[in-house]
């Protein structure tokens, strides 16, 4: 395949021209600061998400070490650490503030910029052969406004949030305990912080919009684009329509504690459970908008890494689809203990199950592609395969989650948190590290180590299963979900989880020391380091891809499949 | 009337888009109010107010059951845990035990345990493995020395129809236990059921007795010294428990009076958000005596990991007995009262979440 590295690009043959007009960037604070560039602005996504996660997996530290034995051992000093007073309320409202915190930043500052504004942003346009995003300046608003919602809730930590600093709300933010039951401004922040986030995501989704409907390579129909294109695209139009009624949630929580409104207070006529529906109406929404560009990275690794085209490409793409449109009609199953009335509740136990079936449909395509395919375990594919496992486990557990009887014992429990860990923390994460193996080659133009990555994928899966399996024990005993404390009995199986989370932090060292390596001494990448099985177009550029590219649009043919777009001829 | 309009459209909207409107709900969501309930004093004990409730009927306990009861009157003390009933296993005592639900102690929770065990635990064990099968065998079988040319396969008709009307029949298998679970769980209490009202607080839990003279009791978690003075596990005991009788059918209501609790007990697979501005309610029937724990399952602030639920259920003459040392009344006990109670007595709004 002497011809994959030859292509479309004109000015991959002078590459070695320092002064070519595609790789003349701006200088440091244009390039970085204002910047235009999709792949740019994807790159600083991806160190953002990197940041964040650190920040949000060290919280989760804080919490796994509290939880190592029941007492309250270490609250306190965190309380004074923050600057709240030496009492155990205020210690115990610090571990409410670690839960929120945790939540907000690995769902808002992590995943979600980590796979649409880094992955998507670096690959979209590569994928379907476009030189940059439609409208690149909102690009760059986008980033910023994210940027600025993490420093939002930052912020929000060192105010009073009530019983202490920070707003202890959970991510979920329930009113009336973030209106009535948080004085301060703590909450008002992390509201806020929200706002900026969503804005940006929204303009983020618009622009994707615009992009994958408009500036396809010519010949490229939706029925040739890159499933990754695919889960974008599904994953845009989610945020379009999920984000803009969190917003009016959030507002209106934002008028209900300033402004003397009672959406949600029953003394002037509103309702708790308002509050709920319509953050749920986004949250649902929510929870795929985070595993379906998770989904498109796996179609095309395991197409990659076995030397196959995806099985049942139009069946995989429908699929998504319908994962989309049936996300938004199950959001009161995370309601099930509120007062639902019976048919209510069997509506949502029926609709909720059959989500199970186009998930169904990917995870047995993905084996199908693999089957008969020539699979070469790079790390990229054994975190692929990883993640088909171990989402499968979380996606079972989901399917017990969803009926309404059975979620009467479970609701909110440790069960609750093993099932979305599995498929997040898990789900997510997995293909988030899937993907990062798939391209940093592409993106640095450096080779990882395989060794590393290796060693980080082994030590990370027994180390998030110590932590989450054991959890599906402790929910089922009726071990509740954030309580920094607990009955005697529970304490085996959260010292065990705590153990888990040690080895897993363990494993994330790898990580970081396979990217010190690669950065510094890692081998040239070649244009396309994985061989004949990665024939998108990204791979028909040198790495790292020239600063501006396609110039020359690449050509999509009726001889190309939705597999194999490769120049024909070269 | 409005109102029920709109969310009877939501509802139907929603059915229709699943293509589920063999489903298609009534109303979305019980929200008829309650009027707020009054803020109880924490560490009162029990209020006097000796009127039955409007709602007291005579009859759910026999007169003679409640002729015995002086005899047993002051005798009440709490009722001794029994290890590993009504409250979670540890490691230690029964490895199997702790990795599973707790015992069940009601016919709903024995039901629901069945359908968890013998239908979702082997399907999802069923399909874990069998994804982790073929993961494996496609390892050994396909990697690239055994395999070294791929197939150029891309699709497969018949399989694609089978590996999805296969789990369309496997989620139905599982649909009609789940549905038949919630429909007992939504049985509407009998006329003559025992009512309770849990409110929750910031932080402590406060039970009322309306058909029994308006007991309060209010229940505040015991420090972890003295619960296992008294033989009780730490962080799941309280001072006051709720006492109830045992082979009754209970009314169970829920309210809040400043953020959202949840009153939860895993051993009787019972969970009821209280929520501030409405009162939900829900049937329980606890058959044997005992002591069951139960802790607040839904995030309500600071020291939301401490504000335990204690059910003691007791033989119904000796609940008599204790509503007598309450200084509380059986139904029927006090007719003469009846007419000064209409007054006091806030007539309990009941949620629509009954409406079969």
């Amino acid at each position: 395949m002497a011809t994959t590295a030859e292509g479309f690009d004109a000015h991959h043959d002078q590459g070695h021209d320092a002064h070519d007009h595609a790789d003349h960037k701006p200088g440091f604070f244009a390039r970085w600061f204002m910047s235009t560039n999709h792949k740019d602005i994807g790159t600083m996504y991806l160190i953002f998400a990197i940041i964040a996660g650190i920040v949000g997996g060290a919280i989760s530290g804080i919490m796994r070490v509290e939880l190592a034995e029941p007492g309250i051992q270490y609250l306190q000093w965190w309380a004074q650490f923050m600057g709240g007073a030496n009492d155990l309320n205020t210690a115990l409202h610090m571990w409410n503030v670690f839960i929120t915190a945790h939540g907000l930043i690995m769902v808002f500052f992590m995943v979600m910029p980590a796979m649409i504004g880094g992955f998507g942003n670096w690959f979209v346009p590569l994928m379907i052969g476009a030189p940059d995003m439609a409208f690149p300046r909102m690009n760059n608003v986008s980033f910023w406004l994210t940027v600025a919602g993490f420093f939002s809730l930052l912020f929000s930590l060192f105010v009073p949030g009530g019983t202490g600093p920070g707003a202890g709300t959970g991510w979920t933010v329930y009113a009336p305990l973030s209106t009535s039951g948080s004085v301060g401004p703590a909450v008002d922040f992390a509201i806020f912080s929200l706002h900026l986030a969503g804005a940006g995501s929204i303009l983020g989704a618009t622009n994707f919009i615009t992009t994958i409907f408009n500036m396809r390579a010519p010949g490229m129909t939706l029925h040739k684009m890159p499933l990754f294109v695919w889960s974008v695209l599904v994953t845009a139009f989610l945020l379009l329509l999920a984000l803009p009624v969190l917003a009016a949630a959030i507002t209106m929580l934002l008028t209900d504690r300033n402004f003397g409104t009672t959406f949600f207070n029953p003394a002037g006529g509103g309702d708790p459970v308002l509050y709920q529906h319509l953050f749920w109406f986004f949250g649902h929404p929510e929870v795929y908008i985070m595993i379906l560009p998770g989904f498109g990275m796996i179609s095309q690794i395991i197409a990659t890494f076995s030397k196959k085209p995806v099985f049942g490409y139009l069946g995989m793409a429908y699929a998504m689809v319908a994962i989309g449109v049936v996300g938004f009609i199950v959001w009161a199953h995370h309601m099930y203990t509120v007062g639902l009335d019976v048919n209510t509740k069997m509506y949502f136990t029926a609709a909720t199950m059959v989500i199970a079936v186009p998930t169904g449909v990917k995870i047995f395509s993905w084996i199908a592609t693999m089957w008969g395919g020539s699979l070469s375990f790079k790390s990229p594919m054994v975190w692929s395969m990883g993640f088909i496992f171990l989402f499968t486990v979380g996606g079972v557990t989901g399917v017990v989650l969803a009926n309404g009887g059975i979620d009467d014992n479970l609701h909110d429990t440790y069960y609750v948190v093993a099932h979305f860990h599995y498929v997040l923390s898990m789900g997510a994460v997995f293909s988030m590290f899937a993907g990062f193996y798939y391209w940093f080659p592409k993106m640095s133009g450096r080779m990882h180590s395989e060794l590393l990555s290796h060693i980080h994928f082994w030590t990370f899966f027994v180390g998030v299963n110590v932590i989450f399996f054991p959890q599906h024990f402790l929910g089922m005993q009726g071990m509740p979900r954030r309580y920094p404390d607990y009955p005697e009995a529970y304490t085996f199986w959260h010292e065990v989880s705590t153990y888990g989370y040690y080895i897993m932090a363990g494993s994330m060292i790898f990580f970081f020391v396979n990217i010190a390596y690669a950065l510094l001494a890692g081998k040239k990448a070649a244009a396309n380091p994985w061989g004949e099985g990665a024939t998108t177009l990204e791979w028909t550029l040198p790495s790292p891809p020239p600063y501006h590219q396609f110039e020359t649009l690449p050509v999509i043919t009726d001889a190309h499949d939705y597999h194999d777009h490769r120049p024909v001829t070269a | 009337m409005g109102q029920r309009d709109t969310r009877m459209k939501m509802a139907f909207l929603a059915a229709v888009a699943a293509g589920l409107a063999a489903f298609a709900p009534l109303s979305v969501a019980a929200q008829d109010a309650a009027p707020a309930p009054v803020a109880a004093e924490a560490g009162q004990v029990e209020g006097a107010q000796t009127a039955p409730g409007p709602e007291a009927l005579p009859g759910n306990l026999t007169p003679t059951e409640a002729a015995a009861a002086p005899a047993a009157e002051g005798a009440y003390t709490p009722m001794a845990p029994t290890k590993g009933k009504g409250m979670p296993t540890s490691y230690e005592d029964d490895p199997l035990k702790s990795m599973t639900f707790q015992d069940q102690y009601s016919a709903n929770g024995e039901y629901a345990l069945w359908m968890h065990d013998w239908i979702l635990m082997p399907v999802i064990t069923a399909i874990s493995l069998l994804v982790l099968g073929l993961l494996l065998y496609v390892v050994v079988r396909f990697n690239r020395r055994r395999n070294p040319v791929a197939s150029r396969t891309t699709h497969n008709t018949t399989i694609e129809v089978v590996w999805t009307i296969l789990p369309v029949i496997i989620l139905v298998m599982i649909a009609v236990p789940s549905i038949t679970l919630l429909a007992r769980q939504y049985e509407t209490p009998p006329a003559d059921a025992v009512t309770i009202k849990a409110t929750g607080y910031q932080w402590y839990w406060g039970y009322t007795y309306p058909d029994h003279g308006e007991i309060e009791v209010v229940s505040n978690m015991l420090d972890e010294a003295e619960a296992l003075k008294r033989g009780e596990p730490g962080q799941l005991a309280v001072d006051n428990r709720m006492v109830v009788p045992a082979g009754v059918p209970l009314r169970i209501q829920t309210t809040a009076s400043d953020v959202i609790h949840a009153f939860a007990v895993p051993s009787l697979w019972f969970k009821m958000d209280a929520v501030p501005g409405r009162l939900n309610e829900k049937l329980l029937t606890i058959p044997e005596p005992g002591v069951y724990y139960g802790q607040c399952s839904e995030l309500c602030g600071a020291r939301h990991a401490y504000m335990p639920i204690a059910i003691e259920a007791l033989p119904p003459a000796e609940f008599a007995a204790w509503v007598k040392a309450q200084g509380g009344s059986m139904p029927g006990e006090a007719e003469a009262a009846a007419p000064a109670a209409e007054e006091t007595a806030a007539p309990e709004q009941v949620a629509a979440l009954t409406a079969r």
